[in-house]
C-alpha cells in the first residue's frame, strides 16, 4: 500500500518538489493583504497575492496582472488586465476585483492606503481594463500600487470578508486567516509563531525564475536559536542573522553570505500631540513638543557607539529620515547630530528640566536588528543626559495594536521604503495625521504645516529637478526640527547554504520565485 | 553560654562533623554576603543606568590581553560589569527566592493544616487541587500565572510589578509540598492526647491549630523550605532565562545567562558562563545545607 501510495505521487508530481526553508525572527501579523503595512507581511503576501505592477529584480517596474498602460491625461491612466489568470480557489481575474480591492484597501482600519494614495476612484471599463482617475498627476503611481495587491470580490463576499479585520481590536476575519490570490505560492497555513507553508500554484500565469516548489517560513525569535538551524541545517536561509555572529558565519564552510543594506531607517518617534504625556513624570504639558528637549534627545544618543558595538558595524548611522538607495538621499544632507551628552544636558536645562524627567521608551523585541538591545543602550545613553528611561520592550504583535491606537509617549521603528522614494517616510511618517494613507504611521502625530504643504506638492510635482529640491529640503526640515530621533539605516547581510541562491532584496523581502535551491 | 549550647547541640554537632556542609554553608554565606552588600561592595551599580558606558561593553575579563582592569569579570552588551550585575542579579534571586518560598510555605502549610485538621470535603477539595497541580510542572504554573499577570497588568507598570509578580508565580506553583506534608502530620497529631486534651479544655480549633499541632509539624517544613528555596532561585532563573522574568534593565542571574547565551558562538563566553557558575554554586550549596538538615533532622538516621 505505501509502495502505491509512492508511486502515485511519483506520477503525481513528476518535478522533484525543492523546498526553501526560511527563517528570520519576525512572525507575520495576518493574512490579510490589504490590513498591516508591515514588511514581514507584506513579503509573504507578494507570494500569493499580486498587483498590476511589481518590481524586477533591479526594482524596476514590470506588467504583473495588468499587461500594459497608457496615460490619457495627467489624471487619466488606462490598465489592460492580463487575461486567464485564476485566483486560486479556481475564479477568474477580473476587472471587477480590482474596482473592489481598490475600495476595500481604502478602509480606515487597514495602514495600507499610502499604496493607492492618490488614486481618486478606479473604474472598470470591460472585463479586462479598468482606468485610474486620479486627485493630481502622479509621478510615482506605477511604483505606488505595487502593494495594491488584489483580492477576488466573489472570494471576499462568498465568506464576508468584504472589510478589513479591525486588526487594533485583534478582530480576524476570513481572509485574516485563509488567502485568495493570483499569485505562484499558495498559502497552505499558517500557524502564527511557529511556520508558514507555501505550495506552488502549478496554474500560475508566469514562470518562476528559480526551481523553488514549496517554501517554509519559520519565525525564530531567538538570536542563538535562528544560527543554530541554520549551522545545524534545519533552514536554508536566514534573512536576519544577529550581528554579533555574522563575522564566524562568513567563515563556515558550508554557508555563504550575502550583503547588502536594507532601505529601511531605524528611529524613535515622540508624541507631539497630546497636551501631557500619558507615560511621563512631567504633568500639565508635553515636553517632546518642545524643540531644545527634542534635540537633547537626539545630541545624546552616541550613534556610533551603537554601530560599533551593538551592530557590529552592520549600520549607517542616520541623520535623516530615509536610507541610502531611497530616492532623495544624499550624503549631504544625511548628517549624523553630534554626541554631546553634556550639551544635552544643557540644553534640557534651558528648557526647564535641569533635573530631567522620566518617560517610557516602547520598543519592540523580535522585529528590528538588534531592537531591544539599542533601546537598552538607548536607556543608558539618554540617564546621562538626565532623562529617567522606562523601557516597555514586547513581541512586535502586540506592540503594534498600542502603536496604532496611539498609546505611547515614545517608540522604537523602522521605516522601510515600498515604493524606493523618499515621499513615501514623509507621507507616512511626517505629514499631519488623517485616517487615510497621510501620515498612517506619524504615531507621534507631528504637524507641520510647511511641511503638509511640501508633501502635497511633491505629490504631484513631475518635474524632477523642481521636485528633487522639494524633497532635500522636507527631509532638512524635518532633521532640523528633531522631529524623530533617527538611530541608522540598517544593514542587513543574509546567510545561506552554499546550494541556495537567491536575489538580496533591499526591501527585505526575499522572492521565492527567484531562488534555486540545489 | 548560649553559644556554648548552641555548639554542644545535636544540630551543630553533625555539622561539625561534616567538612561537605561546612564548605556549602561557606559558600551560602559568601554568596548572601556578597548579595546583601552588593550596593557597597560592587565596583559599578548596573542598575543605574548612567553609570554604562556602550563603548566599553564585551570587555572580557581583566586577565585578558583586551581586559580592563575596572572590570575583573568583564562586561556585558550593554557595558555592565559582570562581577556587579552577578551581585546585584543574586540579590534580586536570593530576595525572589525567599520571597517566594516564604509565601508558598505561608500558603501551603496554612492549607494543609486546615485540611489535616478539619478533613472532610474541605479536605477533599484542597487535596484534589493539590493532585490536579502536582500533575503539572511547577515551571509551567509560574509560567502560565506570569502570562496572565502581565496581560492583566497595565503596560507601563511591568516593571515595578515584575518582581511581585514574579514572587506570586513562584509561590503558587510550590505551595502543594508544604500542604501534603503538613497535612499528614497535623492527621497523626491530631489523633494524639495533648490535641485532645487540648480540645477537651475547649481551646478553639484555631487556637489548638496554631499553639499546639504547628509546632510539632514544623520540623518537616523547614527542611522542605531550605531545599525549595534552591528550587524557588532555578524557576526565577528559568523564568528570566525565557524572558518572562525581572526586567531586562535590571538583569536576575537568569537574565544575565540569557543575555550571555546569544554571545556564546561569537566568542563572549564571559557573560553567560559566571553568572552560570555564580548560580550553581548558590543552588549547589543552598542544596547541600537542605539535604543535611534533612538528614540531622531525621531521627531514623542518627
Amino acid at each position: 500500500m505505501r509502495t502505491l501510495l509512492l508511486i502515485l505521487a511519483l506520477v503525481a508530481a513528476p518535478v522533484q518538489a525543492v523546498t526553501l526553508r526560511w527563517a528570520a525572527q519576525n512572525d507575520i501579523l495576518t493574512l490579510d493583504p490589504h490590513s498591516q503595512n508591515h514588511a514581514t507581511t507584506h513579503a509573504m503576501m507578494q507570494y500569493t497575492y499580486e498587483g498590476l505592477t511589481r518590481y524586477t529584480k533591479n526594482y524596476q517596474i514590470e506588467p504583473c496582472l495588468a499587461v500594459s498602460w497608457e496615460q490619457i491625461s495627467d489624471t487619466h491612466w488606462r490598465f489592460k488586465l492580463r487575461q486567464g489568470v485564476k485566483f486560486h480557489d479556481g475564479s477568474p481575474f477580473t476587472a471587477d476585483d480590482v474596482v473592489f480591492s481598490f475600495g476595500r484597501i481604502k478602509q480606515p482600519q487597514g495602514t495600507n492606503q499610502i499604496y493607492v494614495a492618490g488614486i481618486k476612484e478606479v473604474k472598470k471599463i470591460d472585463e479586462h481594463t479598468v482606468e485610474f482617475l486620479l486627485e493630481g498627476p502622479h509621478p510615482l503611481l506605477l511604483r505606488n500600487i505595487v502593494d495594491f495587491r488584489i483580492m477576488s470580490k466573489s472570494w471576499a463576499e462568498k465568506n464576508r470578508s468584504q472589510n478589513i479585520q479591525d486588526y487594533k481590536a485583534k478582530e480576524e476575519t476570513y481572509a485574516s486567516r485563509n488567502t485568495n490570490g493570483t499569485g505562484p505560492y499558495i498559502i497552505k497555513g499558517w500557524e502564527p509563531d511557529k511556520r508558514i507553508v507555501f505550495v506552488i500554484n502549478k496554474d500560475w500565469w508566469g514562470k518562476l525564475d528559480g526551481n523553488v516548489s514549496d517554501v517554509i517560513y519559520t519565525p525564530i525569535k531567538s538570536d542563538a536559536t535562528r544560527v543554530s538551524a541554520l549551522l545545524s541545517g534545519e533552514v536554508d536561509l536566514v534573512t536576519d542573522l544577529p550581528t554579533q555572529d555574522v563575522e564566524r558565519l562568513r567563515k563556515e564552510e558550508k554557508l555563504k553570505i550575502l550583503d547588502g543594506h536594507e532601505v529601511r531607517t531605524i528611529f524613535i518617534g515622540l508624541d507631539q500631540h497630546n497636551d501631557e504625556l500619558k507615560y511621563a513624570s512631567v504633568k500639565g504639558k508635553n515636553p517632546f513638543k518642545d524643540l531644545r528637549v527634542r534635540r537633547a534627545l537626539n545630541m545624546a544618543v552616541d550613534r556610533e557607539a551603537i554601530k560599533k558595538v551593538t551592530m557590529r558595524g552592520l549600520s549607517i548611522p542616520a541623520g535623516i529620515m530615509i536610507a541610502p538607495g531611497v530616492h532623495g538621499y544624499s550624503k549631504d544632507i544625511d548628517t549624523v547630530t553630534k554626541y554631546d551628552p553634556a550639551g544635552a544636558k544643557k540644553l534640557l536645562g534651558e528648557a526647564g528640566y535641569p533635573n530631567g524627567f522620566e518617560f517610557t521608551l516602547d520598543c519592540p523585541n523580535n522585529r528590528y536588528v538588534n531592537d531591544e538591545k539599542i533601546c537598552q543602550s538607548l536607556v543608558s545613553m539618554w540617564a546621562r543626559a538626565g532623562f529617567n528611561v522606562k523601557l516597555n520592550a514586547m513581541q512586535f504583535a502586540n506592540y503594534i495594536p498600542k502603536l496604532l491606537a496611539l498609546d505611547t509617549s515614545a517608540y522604537m521603528l523602522g521605516w522601510g521604503v515600498a515604493t524606493f522614494d523618499g515621499l513615501y517616510t514623509l507621507q507616512s511618517l511626517v505629514r499631519t495625521k488623517t485616517t487615510g494613507a497621510d501620515g498612517s504611521f506619524n504615531q507621534g502625530r507631528i504637524s507641520d504645516a510647511k511641511l503638509d504643504k511640501m508633501i502635497a506638492d511633491l505629490k504631484v510635482t513631475t518635474d524632477t529637478k523642481k521636485r528633487d529640491a522639494i524633497l532635500k529640503e522636507a527631509l532638512e526640515i524635518t532633521r532640523d526640527q528633531a522631529y524623530y530621533v533617527p538611530l541608522h539605516h540598517q544593514m542587513r547581510p543574509w546567510a545561506m547554504k552554499q546550494g541556495v541562491s537567491i536575489v538580496y532584496s533591499l526591501d527585505d523581502r526575499p522572492q521565492a520565485r527567484f531562488a534555486t535551491v540545489k | 553560654m548560649i553559644l556554648r549550647s548552641f555548639w554542644e547541640h545535636d544540630l551543630a554537632w553533625s555539622f561539625r562533623r561534616s567538612p561537605v556542609t561546612i564548605v556549602a554553608a561557606a559558600l551560602t554565606v559568601i554568596c548572601v554576603g556578597a548579595a546583601l552588600l552588593a550596593p557597597w561592595l560592587s565596583p559599578q551599580d548596573p542598575f543605574n543606568m548612567a553609570e554604562l558606558n556602550l563603548n566599553e561593553a564585551f570587555a572580557p575579563p581583566a586577565w585578558d590581553e583586551k581586559g580592563l582592569g575596572r572590570y575583573p569579570l568583564g562586561t556585558d552588551n550593554q557595558g555592565r560589569d559582570i562581577l556587579s550585575t552577578i551581585m546585584h542579579g543574586a540579590r534580586i534571586s536570593l530576595g525572589v527566592g525567599l520571597a517566594a518560598v516564604a509565601f508558598s510555605l505561608a500558603l501551603g502549610v496554612s492549607l494543609g493544616l486546615i485540611a489535616g485538621y478539619v478533613g472532610g470535603r474541605f479536605d477533599a477539595l484542597i487535596m484534589r487541587i493539590a493532585d490536579v497541580q502536582l500533575s503539572f510542572p511547577a515551571i509551567l504554573i509560574a509560567l502560565l500565572i506570569d502570562g496572565v499577570a502581565r496581560v492583566a497588568l497595565p503596560g507601563d507598570r511591568h516593571d515595578d510589578l515584575a518582581i511581585p509578580v514574579l514572587v506570586l508565580a513562584i509561590g503558587f506553583a510550590g505551595w502543594v509540598q508544604y500542604a501534603r506534608t503538613v497535612r499528614g502530620s497535623t492527621m497523626v497529631e491530631k489523633e494524639k492526647e495533648y490535641v485532645q486534651a487540648a480540645r477537651v479544655v475547649g481551646r478553639s480549633p484555631l487556637a489548638i491549630m496554631l499553639a499546639h499541632v504547628l509546632p510539632n509539624v514544623m520540623g518537616p517544613v523547614l527542611v522542605i523550605g531550605t531545599i525549595h528555596i534552591a528550587t524557588a532561585i532555578i524557576t526565577e532563573a528559568t523564568l528570566s532565562f525565557l524572558g518572562v522574568g525581572v526586567p531586562a534593565t535590571r538583569p536576575s542571574l537568569g537574565t544575565l545567562i540569557r543575555i550571555g547565551n546569544e554571545f556564546l558562538y561569537s566568542g563572549e563566553w564571559w557573560i553567560t558562563v559566571f553568572p552560570g557558575l555564580a548560580l550553581v554554586t548558590l543552588v549547589l550549596s543552598v542544596n547541600l545545607l537542605g539535604d543535611w538538615l534533612r538528614d540531622a533532622l531525621n531521627p531514623k538516621l542518627r
